[in-house]
């Protein structure tokens, strides 16, 4: 019966596996955001350099993950670099790689953009007080980047958090996953199964998501006010 | 001679502090700079005058270190600050620099950008430097806005905070870039009453300004140069009054209707 239809999110352990699946997005994403954001800083001040040579590699770097998709990075690291190295690395692990990876570089590119809009004047006034090189990145400039590039990094830190459905193709058991196997279980006596779960898997989604715009929202407003 | 009211005593010294010997500067194949011999003693007050784009903000950039010179030395304390191993970050701190565009940190309160040099960069105690971050805003008539943000101030009180938190860091000579150059007119006079207040009490400094009549009462030496070279060196009511090259009084001219 079509009333009865949401119940199959509440019939046996559906819901919990539902939050465990969550929470394999919420892991891979979260560390990824985390590790790809201070590597992605490190990046975006390296990026900062006068030498060709170095901006370049960074730039290659970038292009790397633009020009070629996530999953076929996560194929390469799966199947290709475990095999080649000889290790055993789970799919989780490939993943937080992977995302992580992908994280900096963009990052990077967003770091660097934020400080070299940065009026030259701020770093003189910085030299002219005596600090070093790490302590004018440290204290004066990349604090007023990170408040210019907030919007962009949150969006990447969504943009992340939904690419991390692609997982499920190296088998990790992530919540679109657990989704997909509840529908392909109930299919029979609940036909519309799927609308119930991925309505319920879009929400989960909505639910991570929105608070992330609303906290940038928030920044924003704190220190343009 | 008087300024504001106030008699303004003679404080120099016979110690040189800053020497500069021989200094060129170039960009590429232009010379921006040539042959600049000056030296400036403990407590003096150096004011250079010059067309714009003589040279005189890069002679002055030169002096802390934001520009590299290519021929020439220049000494303080007697020792040479432009070979390699000079280490710019301390020498810095004994020599403050304010530039044209008030440039505080937009994303800290005003006495953060004070006391931000003199915690991170010199280890001092917070306790210490924010009483004498209070006091200097005091002086300045600022005390009242230590909590604000630099987008809630006018240029005015933003110049005279720049001058604060470079003073915080106890330097042993000021240098002022045009630092009335950007603001409006009513706003000049309260920057210059601070540096004037600096001139009383002895601090050593060179000024670079536009300002004519403030140049003339608060300079021990006027320094003009034109086409990156110094034309001349005098005592500022000869400079005013009798300037012994044409170029100089072409320059003057300029400022009288």
């Amino acid at each position: 019966m079509q009333s009865l239809g949401i119940s199959v999110l509440f019939k046996g352990m559906n819901m919990q596996r539902l939050f465990q699946g969550l929470m394999v997005t919420v892991r891979i994403a979260f560390i990824s955001i985390i590790f790809g954001s201070l590597l992605g800083i490190v990046l975006g001040v390296i990026w900062t350099s006068k030498s060709k040579w170095i901006r370049s590699a960074c730039r290659l770097y970038l292009e790397l993950f633009r020009i070629i998709p996530i999953l076929v990075w996560l194929f390469i690291m799966y199947f290709g670099v475990t095999t080649a190295l000889n290790i055993d690395l789970s799919g989780e692990t490939v993943s937080v790689i992977v995302f992580t990876l992908w994280g900096a570089a963009e990052m990077g590119d967003i770091v660097r953009g934020a400080l070299e809009s940065l009026p030259k004047h701020q770093i003189e006034s910085g030299k002219a007080l005596g600090f070093s090189f790490w302590d004018l990145y440290r204290y004066i400039l990349i604090p007023q980047a990170v408040r210019r590039m907030l919007p962009v990094s949150i969006n990447l830190a969504t943009r992340m958090i939904k690419t991390t459905s692609l997982v499920v193709l190296i088998g990790v058991i992530d919540v679109t996953k657990v989704g997909q196997q509840i529908i392909e279980l109930s299919r029979l006596e609940v036909p519309t199964a799927s609308f119930w779960v991925y309505g319920f898997v879009f929400i989960l989604y909505f639910i991570i998501c929105y608070p992330l715009s609303r906290l940038s929202r928030v920044l924003e407003n704190k220190w343009n006010g | 001679m008087e300024w504001l009211g106030v008699s303004i005593v003679d404080r120099k010294t016979d110690e040189v502090l800053l020497e500069i010997k021989g200094l060129y500067k170039k960009y590429d194949e232009t010379t921006v700079l040539e042959d600049i011999n000056l030296s400036i003693k403990k407590g003096e007050i150096v004011v250079v005058l010059g067309p714009s784009g003589c040279g005189k903000s890069t002679l002055l950039r030169c002096l802390n270190g934001l520009e590299k010179i290519q021929k020439g030395d220049i000494r303080f304390h007697n020792k040479s600050i432009v070979n390699n191993d000079v280490n710019w970050q301390e020498i810095r701190q004994r020599i403050g620099m304010v530039f044209q565009n008030y440039e505080l940190f937009p994303h800290m309160t005003v006495i953060e950008n004070i006391i931000l040099g003199p915690i991170k960069v010199q280890k001092r105690k917070k306790s210490e430097v924010m009483e004498q971050a209070r006091q200097l805003l005091d002086r300045v008539g600022l005390l009242d806005r230590q909590n604000s943000y630099p987008r809630q101030l006018s240029g005015g009180q933003k110049q005279r905070i720049a001058i604060v938190r470079a003073l915080c860091m106890n330097p042993e000579i000021m240098l002022f870039d045009e630092v009335t150059a950007s603001l409006d007119p009513e706003m000049v006079r309260e920057v210059l009453d601070v540096i004037l207040g600096l001139a009383k009490q002895g601090m050593t400094m060179v000024i670079v300004t536009h300002e004519m009549s403030f140049a003339r009462a608060v300079a021990d030496k006027i320094v003009f140069i034109d086409k990156g070279r110094i034309c001349e060196i005098s005592e500022p009511q000869e400079f005013f009054e009798k300037p012994k090259t044409g170029r100089a009084q072409q320059f003057l001219n300029i400022f009288q209707y």
